[in-house]
């Protein structure tokens, strides 16, 4: 690319003014072609994190009340008068609870697929918004633990599920799908909560020499002393590279041994061995939605973040949700097909309850959501870089998918061998919970957004350097991949 | 460091016979719903109300499934169906509790629930082919007469626990005591389940199936057996018998 992108501005003539537009537009539209002084945009991350609203404050008090009513007093509730205030029966013993379970994993996914794969792969329009998603999986992580412990019937003996050393010698269960699940979760909640860490040293760093009082001293504790020397950024690199490619299997293990708690199990409808890859691509295709949508929130309300997070990103992400979509449909299919296929009477049966049944409008609304909307729009360049319509896209992917899950789960499971025993589910206490749980989300990362810089300065700044650097023609040119 | 012992589920106990098995004759079941309330007396099973148990909440540990088949006008109704837990041989719910709740006693070779060790995490229930097992949603209450009648040898449950039949293990225990006291073998007969002392038509027989003269034998070998859906492969301990080798009445 031959674009002078540098800050300084050029002598030019008239002839050459349909170049110079060129190149404004191009300014415009890259942010690694867009440079800014190290010291403005540091201050403009200062600012973002600084600056905070009373309107900030007015939604944080109020989400803290919907977190405090709908998930403080009705989980206690829950656990003082037992699982009967929720919905679940027999035979539908998992309830919402395991859906959010699910469908938070699935969110807290695509954190870091965006940031580690993008990573991996050095696609360059990762940069500015790496540290939000990753925020979105530690966060995601939290809510589906959270949803696991309400799940359960006797809370207070979760510690159980550890392997921790006791008098009697008693184990965990390793032969249970959930004793792997929880293992795999707590892995990758450990290994993304590193892999948040170790990118926000250097900005932690820029951070502490630009505050004062309390933030100095927070600051100071968790850059660990990182002064940028030669030596830092070198373990730094290799840290961060290590943990890109250790990251990626782990994350998926994780959702596939999820679509193991079901496809391990002697159930129509559950015992099916495609389940592991499409639960991985339904997480994905959630989550990428759910990247979009913090994204465009955080463009719209933080200061200066409409310089970093341009239509450039939401087109790229317009374009990934588009895919994963496709691999999504494909993955159905083959689901569906295999299932349907081998003609066992009680998954016949199970899958015309799907389409047939009472809550059957969840069936096509899951894959017109899933497939029509995203097929009929994110084709259009102008879609993907609307903000207001990719966040409503994204919002209603993100229900389907929860609709898929809910499908999966509840629905499945009124269905099984002795019609006698067949029973709908009604969900109670699990609504408020829900909502507590989405209002949590939001409210931890509102409060982060305070305290992290949302956007990783300096992976920005490298960028945009070693795209600058390009123009020197003849001199060696330092590119992406020299810098990492 | 103590000895661990974790079962390998599968591999210890496809190739046993079992110990204790139950017959149960479906052409002589009358469907009083004896057996469920005498199973509800003996197990101290909490009584969950009209609503909950409208909303599939019962903890009875035995069901008496009647259903209607074929269309209409010329629709029948099918045998009624005691069903209980198989105590499988190869049980499904076994292997997916995540602390060994749900596990395979060695001596009886029965499936047992450890309720002191169970979290509530339901999996045994959804894995179960047989919907036997139960889940206590909340603490119910006993009003006062009902306290009375708690069954000693029983553990009362609390909420947020899996509790499912037991083979009336504490009378198998007794019966094991008894014989032991008086120097002999456990005899054919001598162990009856709530349910079957309380069956009036005599439909549910119980005793050693690894005793190939037992009462409970003979009747499995009589030809009319089935097991349900044996072909999970999940070695129910439970024999149905029924003419015609059929699920339900056909004529």
């Amino acid at each position: 690319m031959a674009v002078l992108a540098n800050s300084a501005p050029h002598q030019h003539s008239q002839a050459n003014s349909a170049e110079h537009d060129h190149e404004a537009h191009l300014r415009e539209e890259h942010l690694m072609l867009d440079p800014r002084p190290r010291g403005e945009m540091n201050a403009m991350v200062m600012e973002s994190m600084l600056v905070t609203s009373w309107k900030f404050w007015v939604v944080a008090v109020a989400l803290a009340a919907v977190v405090a009513y709908c998930l403080g007093y009705y989980w206690y509730r829950m656990i003082a008068e037992g699982l009967g205030i929720a919905g679940v029966n027999r035979p539908v013993y998992w309830g919402i609870f395991l859906v959010n379970t699910v469908f938070w994993i699935g969110i807290s996914h695509a954190g870091t697929f965006v940031s580690a794969l993008l990573r991996v792969f050095k696609a360059e329009f990762r940069r500015p918004f790496t540290r939000a998603a990753e925020l979105m999986t530690t966060f995601g992580l939290v809510q589906a633990g959270l949803s696991i412990f309400m799940h359960m019937g006797r809370i207070w003996l979760a510690y159980w599920l550890f392997p921790y050393p006791n008098e009697r010698g008693l184990w965990p269960n390793f032969h249970s799908p959930l004793s792997w699940d929880f293992l795999a979760i707590n892995t990758y909640l450990l290994s993304s909560t590193m892999y948040l860490f170790l990118p926000l040293i250097p900005d932690l760093a820029m951070a502490r020499d630009r505050s004062t009082g309390w933030r100095k001293v927070l600051y100071r504790t968790l850059a660990l002393g990182f002064r940028g020397t030669e030596g830092e950024w070198t373990h730094l690199r290799f840290a961060m590279n290590l943990f890109a490619f250790a990251i990626l299997p782990v994350m998926f293990s994780v959702h596939t041994i999820v679509s193991w708690d079901f496809a391990a199990a002697m159930r129509p409808g559950w015992s099916s061995t495609i389940f592991g890859p499409y639960f991985v691509v339904g997480a994905l295709q959630s989550g990428l939605s759910a990247v979009a949508m913090v994204i465009i929130v955080v463009r719209a309300t933080m200061k200066n973040m409409k310089y970093f997070i341009r239509p450039e990103h939401l087109d790229a992400i317009g374009k990934l949700m588009l895919i994963i979509s496709m691999a999504w449909a494909y993955f159905f299919f083959n689901d569906y097909l295999v299932q349907w296929y081998n003609g066992d009477k009680w998954t016949d049966i199970l899958l015309k309850f799907h389409e047939e049944g009472p809550i059957g409008w969840m069936w096509y609304a899951m894959l017109i959501l899933n497939v029509a909307l995203p097929w009929l729009t994110l084709w259009n360049k102008n879609i993907r870089r609307n903000p207001t319509i990719l966040f409503i896209i994204g919002f209603l992917i993100n229900v389907a998918m929860w609709f898929e899950r809910y499908i999966i789960i509840p629905t499945s499971l009124s269905i099984n061998r002795f019609p006698f025993t067949y029973q709908f589910y009604k969900p109670g206490v699990e609504i408020p919970l829900s909502i507590g749980t989405v209002a949590l989300f939001v409210l931890l990362y509102m409060l982060a957004s305070r305290i992290i810089p949302l956007v990783p300065v300096w992976e920005v700044q490298e960028g945009q350097m070693a795209h600058s650097l390009r123009k020197f023609g003849k001199e060696s040119i330092v590119t992406v991949s020299d810098l990492e | 460091m103590a000895k661990h012992n974790i079962p390998e589920v599968k591999a210890n106990w496809e190739a046993t016979e079992g110990m204790w098995g139950m017959s149960i004759d479906m052409d002589v079941c009358t469907g009083c719903q004896a057996c469920v309330a005498a199973c509800a007396m003996e197990n101290n099973i909490s009584f969950v109300g009209e609503e909950d148990a409208g909303y599939g909440r019962s903890l009875h540990w035995m069901r008496i499934e009647h259903t209607w088949q074929g269309e209409y006008p010329e629709v029948t109704p099918t045998s009624f169906e005691p069903v209980l837990c198989q105590q499988c041989g190869n049980a499904p719910c076994e292997p997916v509790c995540p602390v060994f709740a749900s596990v395979h006693s060695k001596s009886e070779d029965l499936n047992l629930q450890v309720y002191n060790r169970c979290v509530g995490t339901r999996y045994c229930a959804n894995n179960c082919p047989y919907v036997a097992r139960v889940f206590n949603m909340r603490d119910y209450d006993r009003p006062d007469p009902l306290s009375n009648q708690l069954n000693p040898d029983v553990t009362v449950r609390r909420r947020g626990i899996m509790e499912k039949c037991t083979f009336c293990i504490q009378r198998i225990h007794k019966g094991q005591d008894q014989a032991k006291s008086e120097g002999r073998d456990v005899l054919d007969g001598e162990v009856v389940p709530a349910c079957a002392q309380a069956c009036p038509a005599d439909a549910i027989v119980f005793g050693r199936i690894d005793d190939p003269e037992s009462k409970v034998s003979l009747l499995a070998k009589s030809g009319r057996g089935i097991q349900l859906f044996e072909e999970l492969g999940t070695l129910p301990r439970v024999t149905y018998l029924k003419e015609e080798k059929t699920y339900g009445r056909t004529g």
